[in-house]
């Protein structure tokens, strides 16, 4: 960690572990439990030294048992603590699918508002490490099919840093999907950075053009793909949705009545996928504002194989971003 | 167990050895990529386990599972460029280290959820027994999937059913970071097994012999329509958890005692002792396990790469556009 007049240059990996110290340090109620959390310090390193600072019993390990203590999570949520339950990976959460969509989706519905469940859910996620068809998935959009489920997807550092304290302030269970090609990559962060918003999209490069929407995973490629493009005399918008459910369609309606070119990109397989839903969301309410069919950029449809060029071909690229941008603007 | 049985074993345990090795070396090479588990330390198990095993019975494994495919005769060119992303890779490539699966020695794989093959399991000795096959199915979990809750539906399943199905946990005392305490408030997992109405003990899993020995009674066992079985293979990995793992969670002391106790060596001491061994046999047997593994790495280094065009294939509900 470096630091120059007010602004730090930190990992996404540090700036995740900076709001969970703080969440620790600030809220009593908060404890964090999940495999190899505490003494192996994260499958990821996140919370390496938070098993020495706030000791065993709130920095708990817990069994291979997903379905176990994500239900756990949502008992110890009802019970007046706040859990900040991390899935190891999002290949893992499908153990505990009942527990999130059957339980911490539904209680405040089911019971007429009587209860609530304030989990918080950390879920490492992303392919592209050579890891085979069963560690690879992408399933965000699996989650924010389901009302009731708050789901974010942080791509920028302050979003790392900051989500998880929105998260724990918010009645009902939160979702963070953490990009796990991201943990290492460093970036700015304000000295005194905090709390963020946990819905709306963002406009991360303003443009004319061409309006591209990604989140978590994608928004890198898609602002790579912006600068090939630019030097091409492309004027492209990015736009981050930050948020999966609820969805911010006004920040993309807003960006594409003015660009009139819209291209979606999606780390997961495009059917039925949270690009399929931005794109549903501008036919309904603005299909008169497109001048050009929508691009869709996301993984081919197969298990995500092995081989690094199988695996390359399989997933979107900045590339493809640009390539179907240019294809918007014609 | 007669003499040559004995090193049999022993050599299967040198192969797995040296081949996970090799694999060490490639990876640090750039030549393997992804997740890579080895097994250094419990190569009895994979011995013992796949050598009682008939040609016809089935077996079920985790992502730590190259000696498990070692034993059951799948050739190490195949393992290889399986591991090199090649097509002549046993699951042509698609797979990677930990999702190796060969259909004709009925080896299903290769489950890099833990416990996620074993409700399979499950499954492949129903089919059996409603097919009135008289086979087994072996299925190979580590000590960390006990806990999960698809090894306690599976068990009862199977034990309800009587179904011709071999358990074998593969106890090397840790999941990932987390030690056998730490993950069981009882330990005795032979014991806890047992409660569900099915025989149930444990072995010694750095004695070759003894896990052969266990395998085979467990099997006859179950193969007799007496239900399923239950083995604990006490053992311990002697390498970190994966290549990404730092093994910082592990008493030194520890690890020498069990090193101590070396499955490969203690095999070898055992033989020599009963003069079924001695040094001119085993520098004979070591350079042959060497050419054998030169061999199929370079034979694996020189198959093909599936072109990129096939990348859709073996998927039959993709959307019309093929993306
Ligand atoms: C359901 C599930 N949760 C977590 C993981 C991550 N993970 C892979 S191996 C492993 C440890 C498993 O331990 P054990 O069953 O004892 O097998 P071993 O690795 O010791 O052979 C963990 C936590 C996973 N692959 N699947
Ligand atoms: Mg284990």
């Amino acid at each position: 960690m470096t630091a120059t007049a007010g602004i730090r240059t930190v990992t996404f990996r540090e700036a995740f572990r900076e709001g969970l110290r703080e969440a620790l340090a600030t809220d009593e109620r908060v404890f964090l439990m999940g495999e190899d959390v505490g003494r192996y310090g994260g499958c990821f390193a996140v919370s390496q030294g938070l098993l020495e600072e706030f000791g065993e019993e709130r920095v708990r390990d817990t069994p291979l048992s997903e379905s176990a203590f994500v239900g756990a999570g949502i008992g110890a949520a009802l019970g007046g603590t706040r859990p900040i339950v991390e899935i190891m990976t999002v290949n893992f959460a499908l153990l505990a699918l009942d527990q999130i969509v059957n339980n911490a989706a539904t209680l405040r519905h089911m019971s007429g508002g009587q209860f609530s469940v304030p989990l918080v859910l950390r879920i490492p996620t992303g392919p592209g490490r050579q890891l085979g068809a069963q560690h690879s998935h992408t399933l965000e959009g699996w989650f924010a099919h389901v009302p009731g489920l708050r789901v974010v997807a942080p791509a920028t550092h302050a979003d790392a840093r900051g989500m998880l304290a929105a998260a724990l302030v918010d009645p009902d269970p939160v979702l963070i999907f953490e990009q796990i090609g991201l943990y290492g990559v460093r970036g700015e962060l304000s000295v005194d950075a905090g709390p963020v918003d946990l819905d709306g999209a963002a406009v991360r490069q303003r443009g004319t053009d061409v309006s591209v929407v990604a989140y978590g995973g994608t928004l890198a490629p898609a602002l790579d793909a912006a600068a090939e493009l630019a030097a091409e005399g492309v004027s492209a918008e990015v736009v981050d949705l930050r948020a999966l459910r609820p969805l911010d369609s006004s920040t993309v309606l807003e960006s594409v009545s003015r660009t009139h070119r819209l291209v979606v990109v999606d780390n997961a397989w495009r059917s039925g996928g949270p690009g399929a839903e931005v794109v549903a969301r501008v036919a309904e309410l603005a299909l008169d504002q497109l001048d050009a069919p929508v691009e869709r950029v996301g993984a081919v449809e197969v298990p995500v194989p092995y081989p690094r060029h199988l695996e390359e071909a399989a997933l979107p690229s900045a590339s493809q971003v640009a390539a179907a941008a240019r294809r918007a603007v014609g | 167990m007669t003499g040559a049985e004995r090193r049999a074993l022993f050599t299967t345990m040198l192969r797995v050895r040296r081949f996970e090795e090799r694999c060490v070396e490639l990876y640090s090479a750039g030549t393997i990529h992804g997740f890579l588990h080895l097994c250094i330390g419990e190569e009895a198990v994979a011995a013992g386990v796949l050598a009682a095993l008939g040609p016809e019975d089935g077996v079920v494994s985790t992502y730590r599972e190259h000696g498990h495919a070692l034993a059951r005769g799948i050739p190490m060119e195949s393992l290889f460029a399986e591991m090199f992303g090649r097509t002549t890779g046993c699951s042509g490539g698609r797979g990677g280290s930990m999702h190796l699966f060969d259909a004709s020695r009925r080896f299903y794989g290769g489950n890099a959820i833990v416990a996620g093959g074993i409700p399979v399991a499950v499954g492949l000795a129903l089919a059996d027994r409603l097919r009135g096959r008289d086979r087994v199915t072996a299925c190979l979990f580590g000590d960390g999937a006990f806990a999960e809750g698809e090894f306690h539906e599976s068990i009862n399943l199977a034990a309800l059913w009587r179904l011709p199905l071999v358990f074998l946990c593969e106890n090397n005392r840790y999941a990932m970071g987390t030690a056998l305490a730490r993950s069981h408030a009882e330990t005795d997992l032979a014991l806890r097994a047992g409660s569900y109405g099915v025989r149930s003990w444990a072995a010694d899993g750095m004695d070759a012999v003894a896990v052969q020995e266990a395998t085979e009674l467990a099997a006859d066992t179950a193969r007799a329509g007496a239900g399923p079985c239950f083995l604990e293979l006490r053992t311990y990995r002697f390498r970190a958890h994966s290549m990404y793992d730092a093994d910082r969670y592990r008493d030194r002391t520890e690890l020498e005692a069990w090193r101590a106790r070396d499955p490969v060596e203690l095999a070898a001491a055992a033989l020599a002792a009963d003069g079924l061994l001695d040094d001119a046999g085993r520098k004979e047997l070591e350079e042959a396990v060497g050419r054998e593994i030169d061999d199929a790495v370079r034979a694996a280094g020189a198959a093909p790469l599936e072109p990129v065009e096939d990348l859709t294939r073996f998927v039959t509900t993709a959307t019309e556009d093929g993306s």
